[in-house]
């Protein structure tokens, strides 16, 4: 089991966000986690990513690492957990290149990089061809693809997604989610969160339900598809 | 025009200082979004470590100890002091400013304002109250040019503030670090996601924009060698003014607004009794930023960019 998390609870001030969920990702595989707007979806991979304070009695543990032991740098740097985060956020004021060099930053090995950063060329040709540009100036789709090669660049064994689909045109969604197909296939661990589950369950393997800080439903995506409850609620 | 091109020099000497001092502060503005208050005594801690340096220093070299010629002296104090300072500064941000990164702001700047006066009164404590004198590290030789008379102090002052702006810049420009500075001054919450310690880079703005408040306390030794521990207070705000001139952040910004600062000043004085030069010389920065809020170079931030 690569990502374990038992009992995951988060509070805002006074609001709960997470009445003390608990998940597993296996090494290798894809998930997702669906539900609507404000069900906490962002907060969990916020908390994986050690960005917000979880509560006590909370468990994380990555390839049997305790979660809770590092500061979100090394999360990243030691762990090689990447996050995408929600609305990309993207460097506006570094170039398209430095974009993906700064997630390297922590790294030692620059061969590795190289191949890593021709691999993202690769998947995303329109970065290269753009990779003096400041990436203020891409467009949604291209800034999207940055904030997923960038992720890519810091060395990762699993990556967060958050919400990729997110302001994407048919088309282009399509496009970078059959990427992160490929980066799957290759070995990288993907949990990702979405509020368009149709997309998210027809790309994960095995999916889990998140209403309101409770995780509510879980199992093999083809048969989260067929379940009413989720028809009904999430696929309309 | 002799006489324009005389206060010229006096103009960009000047402005050399408050240059390099608002540099320190225009940088832990933009990266951190704090007002560093304590900066103006980071330069007067500057420039007691450079007198302490330079006086060890003379000291060897007059026993005996070490053959150093005067301008080997200059440069050596200028790199082990900026590089003392720059641990001040770190200790600083360690001790007063880390702890309160999720405090309301203005509980920072205050910190600012009590770390300045704990580094007035500590100086006081520790050396007295006497008025210390920088050593002579340069003879001073005055260039008779088409009549404007420069001295070779002018010129090694201003010649090495361009120098370590330009290393600055190169600094932020082209390595990782600078990177790093540059990523969390647009968008600081996101950064550690990158694998970036902010940590180690918060502490190394506050020792860079100390290493050049300690330059700045050196040159200003250099220049006018009487040295007392509230020197930082003046040269502390108007280089504050000068950040904020310049624009959030931005070192072209800072550079150019602590020039402007020294020629409005220098060049108020040639016109208007001296007694005036800093009530016309700010009015005229406050018209300017009324005209641009946001100074020179600053853009419009969103509340997401805030700590």
């Amino acid at each position: 089991m690569s990502l374990s998390v038992e009992n995951l609870r988060v509070s805002y001030d006074k609001i709960k966000a997470l009445h003390g969920i608990s998940f597993r990702v296996d090494e290798g595989e894809s998930v997702c986690i669906i539900g609507a707007n404000g069900a906490g979806k962002s907060t969990t991979l916020r908390a994986i990513s050690r960005l917000v304070p979880v509560e006590a009695g909370t468990k994380m543990t990555y390839m049997g690492s305790d979660l809770l032991k590092y500061p979100a740098d090394k999360v990243v740097s030691k762990l090689g957990i990447s996050h995408v985060p929600e609305g990309r956020r993207i460097f506006g004021n570094l170039t398209v290149m430095e974009n993906l060099m700064l997630s390297t930053f922590a790294r030692k090995n620059g061969k590795k990089i190289k191949v890593d950063l021709e691999r993202v060329f690769s998947i995303f040709p329109r970065l290269e061809e753009r990779k003096a540009q400041k990436a203020g100036t891409l467009s949604g789709g291209e800034q999207q693809m940055l904030a997923i090669g960038r992720a890519f660049m810091s060395g990762r064994r699993m990556m967060l997604l958050d919400e990729p689909s997110m302001g994407l045109a048919p088309l282009l969604m399509m496009s970078v989610f059959e990427a992160l197909k490929e980066l799957n296939q290759e070995g990288t661990t993907i949990l990702l969160v979405e509020q368009n589950a149709r997309m998210a369950l027809q790309f994960a393997q095995r999916g889990y339900v998140l209403e309101n800080g409770n995780l509510v439903l879980e199992g093999e995506s083809e048969e989260l598809l067929d379940n009413p409850a989720v028809k009904k609620a999430y696929l309309g | 025009m002799v006489f324009f091109f005389q206060n010229l020099v006096n103009a960009l000497q000047w402005g050399s200082f408050y240059a390099l001092i608002a540099l320190g502060y225009s940088m832990v503005y933009g990266i951190l979004m704090l007002f560093n208050f304590a900066h103006g005594d980071i330069f007067m801690v500057g420039a007691y470590i450079g007198f302490g340096v330079a006086t060890g220093l003379v000291a060897l070299a007059s026993m005996g100890a070490l053959a150093l010629p005067t301008w080997l002296i200059l440069v050596l104090t200028i790199i082990i002091t900026m590089f003392l300072t720059s641990l001040v500064g770190m200790m600083v941000e360690r001790v007063a400013y880390r702890p309160l990164r999720e405090a309301p702001r203005a509980s920072a700047a205050i910190t600012g304002l009590m770390v300045g006066i704990i580094l007035e009164t500590g100086n006081l404590a520790l050396l007295g109250a006497r008025r210390v004198r920088f050593p002579t590290l340069i003879e001073s030789t005055t260039y008779d040019i088409g009549g404007v008379f420069v001295t070779n102090k002018k010129i090694m002052i201003v010649v090495v503030s361009l120098l370590l702006m330009l290393a600055l810049d190169q600094f932020v420009r082209r390595t990782k670090w600078g990177m790093a500075m540059r990523a969390m001054a647009f968008d600081y919450a996101i950064v550690p996601l990158m694998g970036v310690p902010i940590n180690t880079i918060a502490a190394l703005t506050f020792a860079v924009g100390s290493g050049l408040a300690a330059a700045a306390g050196i040159l200003f030794g250099v220049a006018y060698p009487v040295l007392d521990p509230y020197m930082g207070i003046v040269f502390g705000w108007k280089a504050f003014v000068a950040a904020i001139l310049g624009g959030r952040g931005s070192i072209l910004g800072a550079t150019l607004a602590g020039f402007l600062l020294g020629f409005i000043e220098i060049f108020v004085a040639m016109i208007f009794p001296s007694t005036l030069r800093d009530l016309i010389a700010y009015s005229i920065i406050l018209l300017i930023l009324t005209f641009r809020p946001h100074g020179f170079f600053g853009e419009p931030y969103s509340a997401r960019l805030r700590l």
